[in-house]
């Protein structure tokens, strides 16, 4: 470090993982633009992608791994880590925020639907706007939803009980019982990758695809940024139990598996409101597969 | 008064005491690569910023010429040229969709890649840190991944300039990227760009918003309670909430649009129960908020300025701050005023009309403080001065025809014509870049630590102030006599106010010369600029350190007392 500081702020060395990050990132994102238009670019451009997706996990690994790094050296004084809270409290604000979206646009489709009819065996969809005697319902005519109380309510209990998981595991942490500890972190990556398993089953036996209308568009967006963002935080509680092994975290000081947990809260409340809003109310009335 | 310099002094002193045994360790610099492509410091970041917003200015504002020059008189001039230039076709529905390409990289590069990294970028990061008294942002890599983040989405828009997008190369949409036109309406992939380029951008800004909110609220000096923070620093922190909140929900939005495109979504898609004003609600909830991201950080600067030079602290501290606070807050909650003409009921446009003209409450107490500031001060009319003057007046006409446009009723004649063109680039080409100029001259000696040239300041204000006006003012009677935005024909009545808009673009491009021979004036030739080379009107922590500060500053925190109070007009009372 530069100078003799007098202050307890972090002042960080030059990294140069910022900048393979974003250039990473803008290879990942056009790659997936060449790969949406193989008739322009050819079928094999989609390797553009997968370049850029290696990058930015090699950056995210790097740059966790530094961070750890420099937790385990005591560049973490009380107020850095004060500043990671709010970091991440931040974050997570923002996060609810993207969510706000999907729910805008399901919840537009919901009270203000249009007619609709939906044919089995194409899985097309024809809108019935303007027609005589059309009946407007989210749900096209003949389309069948998930059942919200078969597998849903199993992966809320799941999700549910994930969270309890995690809070053993954070007071086992307080008062140091390293194996309390990796019990309830297991537990919860465990649940989490249960949850995760029956989300993959239930979307390859759903009666419906991605596109068509606007119920399976809004229903797979949500479901899938949230199982996407399940993902992403049981890597981040995986991480979290392999550094508990490697004894990282102590009574006092365990930011990273605070992080972790609160991420994971995040996740389940999203699911909560999911399963209400687009299982329950959204298929209410509906065939049910 | 007295209170207030001499808090500065006893400031100045110990800041200069301080400085001299850390100067050396705090100002070892690493070597060129690492100091400007692994950056982990804040004031190299700011500079950054500053040098790619003036890039992209030079853009943005090109583009803006070819555009006026085109508009020069009616019928189609040069857009076939540039179709062909850009790999088009030869035939008028390329040259059209160029057009519709020209606009949509004009509001793009302006608004993401100018007037936002220049003010929260580069002065943010610069001046956030030096004002509340902290060494450096709260995550100085993560700020590193901000700014590049933002190179590499205008990396993604210059990318789609070489693909197909509608009926030509290049993204043809608006900066609105409204569906249908975006989605059917433009097939190729350089929409797709156009969408990652915000993505991008926007990834970017979130991380740069976590950044100021967690430094102003955990990086302020001892004794510095927000009471006592800098006008420009609550801009910042009002700002940096507006993108925390509302950039995710663009990000949702483009999200759609890119799977309405590429996977059968039917989000906007009326086929499949969509509804493409679904698209607007949801743009127009990120754009509004969106537009006080643009000019809060103005606010905040033409605050500090106005105080500087009037010798005055500025009048009303804490209405100013939390007018700041208020327009932020409501402007949540008046997006529909972009969307009066697609059919909402009546009662939504009343509610959206006096939400709309709320927001004139708070903006009328920032200009009031501002001319109270100044009146009784003692006025220096400084090159920063007078950016401010400019601003403060040409704000106003800008947020003037904003109440006329905010009345629904109004709204349904005057919408998408050259009347709405006319009121924004008021408040952003006259708002947000007379305060960027303002701002660039009040700390450009700071930052460079030399002294610019007053002569060709005022030169540069003067013809800029001019340019700008011919080009704007007559949009005004232009839109009241009809002529829609967004097109590059008109009728021949409409001949002579693009003449006249299209001379004060050189105006304004002459103008510009100036600013750039003053750069490089005073890079090469300017004085060595004080700590202080404004007087005892600059109070702020900033003017405490050497010109430029040392690499590496406050490494022993600067401690605010009650004599620091340099907002409050009351004597300090013991």
């Amino acid at each position: 470090m530069a100078g003799k500081a007098n202050h307890d702020y972090h002042i960080l060395e030059p990294d140069i993982w910022p900048l393979i990050g974003s250039f990473s990132a803008l290879t990942f994102t056009s790659g997936m633009v060449l790969s949406f238009h193989p008739d322009l670019f050819g079928s094999s451009a989609s390797i553009v992608m997968w370049a850029g997706l290696a990058g930015l996990i090699a950056t995210f690994f790097m740059w966790f791994k530094n961070i750890v790094i420099e937790a385990q050296r005591g560049d973490h004084t009380p107020v850095v880590q004060l500043h990671m809270r709010y970091g991440m409290i931040l974050f997570i604000a923002s996060e609810v925020m993207f969510f706000v979206g999907w729910f805008w646009s399901f919840f537009d489709f919901a009270l203000f639907p249009t007619p609709l009819t939906y044919d089995h065996t194409t899985g097309a969809t024809t809108s019935l706007f303007g027609e005589t005697g059309a009946i407007a319902a989210f749900i096209p005519e003949g389309m069948e939803v998930l059942d919200p109380f078969a597998l849903p309510l199993l992966n809320t209990l799941i999700l549910l009980c994930s969270g309890t998981t995690v809070t053993w595991a954070h007071h086992s942490l307080i008062h140091g019982d390293r194996v309390g500890l990796k019990q309830g972190l297991w537990a919860t990556i465990a649940l989490g990758v249960l949850f995760s398993s029956i989300q993959a089953y239930e979307y390859s036996a759903a009666p419906f695809g991605f596109g068509g209308n606007t119920y399976s568009s809004a229903f797979y967006m949500a479901t899938g940024f949230h199982g996407f963002h399940v993902l992403i935080g049981t890597i981040f509680l995986a991480v979290c139990l392999y550094r508990a092994y490697l004894g990282h975290f102590t009574p006092r000081q365990h930011f990273g598996f605070e992080a972790a947990a609160w991420y994971w809260h995040f996740v389940d409340v999203v699911w909560l409101f999911l399963f209400v809003a687009i299982y329950v109310w959204g298929g209410w009335g509906a065939e049910y597969h | 008064m007295a209170t207030t310099a001499e808090g500065f002094d006893a400031h100045h002193d110990q800041g200069h005491g301080h400085g001299h045994d850390a100067h050396d360790h705090a100002d070892h610099k690493p070597g060129f690569f690492a100091r400007w492509f692994m950056s982990t410091n804040h004031k190299d970041i700011g500079t950054m910023y500053l040098i790619f917003a003036i890039i992209a200015g030079i853009v943005g504002g090109a583009i803006s010429g070819i555009m006026r020059v085109e508009l020069a008189e009616p019928g189609i001039q040069y857009l076939q040229w540039w179709a062909q230039f850009m790999g088009g076709g030869n035939d008028l529905n390329t040259a059209l969709h160029m057009w519709n390409v020209f606009i949509t990289a004009h509001g793009l590069i302006m608004v993401f890649f100018m007037v936002m990294p220049a003010m929260i970028g580069g002065f943010g990061n610069w001046f956030v840190p030096l004002m509340i008294g902290a060494p450096d942002m709260a995550f100085p890599r993560m700020n590193n991944v901000s700014f590049w983040l933002t190179v590499a989405g205008f990396f993604s828009l210059l990318f789609s300039l070489f693909v197909p997008g509608g009926t030509g190369p290049g993204a043809g949409t608006g900066w609105t990227v409204y569906a249908p036109l975006s989605t059917s309406g433009s097939v190729g992939p350089a929409v797709d760009f156009a969408i990652f380029s915000l993505h991008l951008a926007g990834a970017g800004s979130i991380l740069g918003a976590t950044n100021f909110i967690t430094t102003i609220f955990n990086m302020r000096a001892p004794g510095m309670t927000l009471h006592k923070m800098p006008l420009f620093v609550w801009s910042v922190l009002v700002t940096a909430f507006l993108l925390l909140l509302a950039l995710p929900v663009l990000a949702a939005a483009i999200t759609m649009l890119l799977t309405d495109r590429n996977f059968g979504t039917t989000f906007f898609n009326p086929a499949g129960g969509g509804d493409p004003v679904l698209y607007q609600h949801l743009f127009w909830f990120f754009g509004h908020p969106e537009v006080y991201i643009m000019i809060l950080p103005g606010f905040g600067m033409i605050s500090q300025i106005i105080a500087t030079f009037s010798k005055k602290p500025v009048f009303g501290y804490l209405g100013m701050a939390y007018a700041m606070v208020a327009i932020g807050v409501v402007g949540f909650i008046v997006w529909a005023h972009h969307m009066y003409t697609v059919g909402l009921d009546v009662n939504t446009k009343m509610y959206f009309t006096a939400a709309t003209m709320v927001i004139a409450v708070p903006t009328g107490v920032k200009i009031f403080s501002w001319i109270a500031t100044m009146w009784g001060g003692s006025l220096s009319f400084k090159s920063p001065m007078v950016w401010s003057m400019g601003f403060i007046f040409l704000f106003t006409v800008g947020g003037v025809t904003g109440v006329v446009l905010a009345n629904g009723g109004i709204d349904d004649n005057l919408h998408d014509t050259y009347y709405v063109v006319a009121h924004f680039h008021y408040v952003l080409s006259m708002g947000a870049v007379f305060s960027m100029f303002a701002g660039f001259y009040y700390w450009f000696p700071k930052m460079s630590g030399r002294m610019h040239s007053e002569l060709l300041s005022h030169l540069h204000f003067w013809t800029f102030f001019i340019g700008v006006n011919v080009i704007f003012f007559p949009q005004h009677f232009l839109g009241m006599q009809g002529m829609p935005r967004r097109y590059p024909d008109y009728a021949e009545a409409f001949t002579f106010w693009h003449q006249v808009s299209t001379y004060g673009y050189y105006i304004m491009a002459g103008s510009m010369v100036f600013f750039f021979v003053n750069i490089a004036y005073a890079l090469l030739a300017g004085k060595k600029a004080a700590a202080n080379p404004w007087g005892e009107g600059a109070t702020t922590l900033e003017w405490t350190l050497p010109s430029p500060p040392p690499y590496h500053q406050f490494e022993t925190l600067p401690v605010i007392t009650d004599a620091h109070d340099y907002h409050d007009h009351r004597p300090v009372t013991a």
